[in-house]
């Protein structure tokens, strides 16, 4: 999801090439891991993969994290490789039904899967089969000033009147309440994500992204009143869209911003900037209609078995590997993530403790993968410019919807 | 065969020369523009089975507000974008005197052309930052409201079109500066003469004989136009909304990007872009003939 420029069409092309022909023995695996903490991470996971089965020897092709998204159209059909990194929800439907990944029930069934990954069971699963293995997850949340907060008397908002009334309280010392940049669209998707899953529930939220609901009905337009308020009561810093969500982060390291919604990957560049875990909190996005069951974002990486695989069984027991609970404890730790299994450990970090017990204890709702997963991508870049757009202009609302749902009803 | 070979060698060898060129401007360059066009004519997600839909992709086209933003920028591109030949020529006749240290003068003028468009566009994204950026600094020490240009739907296309004047400016420069080379200087010696100077000397005089270098000028700054894609990935990736896109962007959007793969629809984006584009090919062309059929 960040957004960085390349050439994919290089890097596309580059992705036909690099695919190699496998012999017995030999795992191809391509993945995505192109920072350098993921790529260290994943290449302990090979290299302990390879000290337990000598007879195994992995290729690993590393792709630029961007590039990837492109590359692997074209070599999952041309030349695939036995194991391919992708993204679990919607992301991975066109995959499933162009025929391009391949079940793994058996893996599941093996490993005990079934139970031990129950919480992302349902974004592997289409039409009854499991189609990967969840490595990793990371949770969403309002990342805070702790310090300010703790200055201006304010405490951690847990409905929608006390987050209103921390944001003027906020604003009345000069702070803007929500600092974002939503140059590249994505930011914004979050905000709307939470702003849904608040008013309307999970359910609905996943009907809405599923193309099931028209975006011209009422209870859109709830979720987008109180889009507006926040809108209207300038709760956003100025000229969002001039900037990347990393540019959106220097506001609130010097003090001009004080909360921020966003995944846990922000943490670390906020901690680099001068934040460390005195002044710097998460708390779970404020509960809006009183009654619907909290749910969150948490996106999830996977693993998978490619269709045209020429060493499935070497695969199976990679893919079985990945799984295990003590690989995928290191494997997090490495990351800075929270494990998807659920026998796993997780690092003892403030906010990886306080996001994992927030996913498992106080998410009855659901987790969503985020809109731009759950949703077709074509209809989601549309969602998040129009999300974009509103911010600025919320005087465009009518004009916004209408023009959503008519891509709704072409795309669906 | 020994005879046929020598009574048409001077037709055939021509060909011979030829062939390797046409061959590789079929296979890459005519063999693609019809691969597109047929492309057209289908849906395909770039994974699955190609679906035969006709003209459905172009009457989409018709009612999509962003290919309709796409285009009109387009044009605002094609106008503004020619203002790097008047100021080309300006910068020229400038740089175009003998003094101490010219050359380093001349090569700072045309530095903004050698560097990557990648460069050009941060530079400027960095002058037009809401916060920090030079031109804000600017504003706010004459007293007057910032402006995030790039955040602007009204202004946005006009900010990156101006990114974009600056290496295309050096690079009509250096065309004029060639050109000045050859300016015959007996013809303004005879212009003198008859009191010719300034604005007349340059119009009658000096302008007539830089009339090669001013249609190449022209006709590199509307392909530039046309072609224009890097600078707006690098400052605003099409946005805010897609206020600042062009069909180039566009096609690239929904064919390759993350959220895009419609192959077909992609295809007739480029299709109707490759229609804009033939209008100044077939313009060039008959006049190259012409001037080739003078002489």
């Amino acid at each position: 999801m960040k957004k960085i420029f390349k050439n994919q069409i290089a890097l596309a092309l580059a992705g036909i090439l690099a695919g190699t022909s496998a012999v017995a023995g030999t795992l191809v695996i391509n993945g995505d891991t192109s920072d350098p903490a993921p790529k260290a991470a994943f290449q302990a996971v090979i290299d302990g993969f390879e000290a337990e089965n000598p007879d195994v020897d992995v290729v690993y092709n590393l792709f630029d994290h961007e590039g990837y998204k492109a590359a692997i159209r074209n070599f999952l059909s041309a030349d695939a490789p036995d194991i391919a990194f992708w993204y679990a929800g919607n992301r991975m439907a066109p995959f499933v039904e162009a025929g391009l990944f391949a079940p793994i029930d058996d893996v599941w069934a093996d490993q005990g899967l079934y139970s031990l990954m129950a919480s992302s069971a349902p974004g592997m699963t289409m039409d009854g089969k499991k189609w990967g293995i969840p490595y990793t997850y990371y949770n969403w949340g309002v990342y805070y000033r702790q310090d300010i907060f703790e200055d201006l008397g304010i405490s951690v908002p847990t409905n929608w009147d006390e987050f209103i009334a921390a944001g003027e309280t906020l604003k009345a010392n000069g702070i803007t309440p929500i600092t974002i940049g939503t140059k590249y669209l994505w930011t914004a998707g979050g905000v709307f994500d939470y702003l849904n899953l608040r008013t309307n529930g999970y359910d609905f939220h996943m009907a809405l992204t599923s193309g099931d609901i028209a975006w011209t009905d009422d209870r859109v337009r709830a979720t987008m009143a109180n889009y507006q308020q926040l809108i209207d009561g300038g709760f956003f810093l100025e000229n969002h869209a001039a900037l990347s969500w990393q540019e959106a982060l220097a506001p609130m390291a010097n003090g001009e911003a004080a909360m921020y919604v966003m995944g846990n990957f922000a943490v670390a560049p906020l901690k680099e900037l001068g934040l460390d875990d005195s002044s710097l909190g998460l708390f779970q996005f404020p509960a809006i209609t009183p009654g619907v069951p909290m749910a969150e974002e948490a996106p999830t990486d996977t693993i998978h078995l490619t269709a045209g695989a020429k060493n499935v069984a070497d695969a199976k027991r990679f893919l079985a590997y990945a799984a295990r609970p003590d690989v995928q404890t290191a494997w997090n730790k490495a990351l800075g993530q929270l494990p998807t299994n659920a026998g796993a450990g997780v690092t003892d970090d403030k906010f990886l403790n306080q996001a994992f017990s927030m996913l498992n204890n106080d998410a009855p709702g659901g987790v969503a993968q985020f809109y731009d997963r759950d949703t077709k991508a074509e209809m989601a870049s549309i969602g998040m410019e129009a999300f974009q757009e509103f911010m600025v202009k919320p005087e465009r609302l009518e004009k916004i919807l209408e023009r959503l749902e008519k891509a709704r009803q072409k795309l669906y | 065969m020994y005879s046929y070979w020598k009574n048409n060698q001077l037709k055939i060898a021509p060909w011979i020369f030829l062939a390797p060129g046409i061959f590789m401007f079929s296979l890459y360059v005519i063999f693609p523009i019809f691969q597109s066009i047929n492309l057209s004519f289908y849906q395909w997600d770039g994974l699955g089975a190609k679906t035969y839909i006709g003209a459905e992709n172009y009457i989409e086209l018709l009612d999509d507000e962003y290919f309709i933003v796409s285009l009109k920028n387009n044009v605002i591109w094609l106008v503004l974008y020619l203002l790097a030949v008047p100021a080309g020529l300006f910068a020229a006749l400038f740089l175009n005197q003998t003094v101490r240290g010219i050359r380093i003068y001349k090569s700072i003028f045309f530095f903004p052309f050698v560097i990557s468009q990648v460069v050009v566009g941060l530079v400027f994204s960095w002058f037009y930052d809401p916060s920090n950026g030079l031109l804000n600094i600017i504003l706010e020490f004459f007293g007057f409201d910032t402006i995030a240009i790039l955040a602007e739907e009204d202004y946005v296309t006009y900010g990156i079109i101006a990114a974009g004047l600056w290496p295309q400016t050096a690079y009509c420069m250096i065309l004029y500066l060639t050109g000045l080379n050859s300016v015959d200087p007996e013809q303004i010696e005879a212009g003198r003469i008859d009191n010719a100077r300034g604005w007349r000397m340059l119009w009658y005089v000096i302008l007539p004989q830089l009339k090669p270098a001013t249609f190449i000028a022209v006709v590199v700054t509307i392909i530039g136009a046309l072609r224009s894609f890097d600078l707006i990935d690098i400052m605003t990736g099409g946005g805010p909304w897609g206020s600042s896109r062009v069909l180039a962007y566009y096609m690239y959007e929904k064919a390759f990007s993350e959220y895009g793969f419609r192959m077909g629809y992609g295809a007739a984006i480029a299709v109707v872009l490759l229609l804009i584009m033939m209008v100044y090919i077939a313009t060039i062309l008959y006049r190259l003939y012409q001037d080739e059929k003078g002489s």
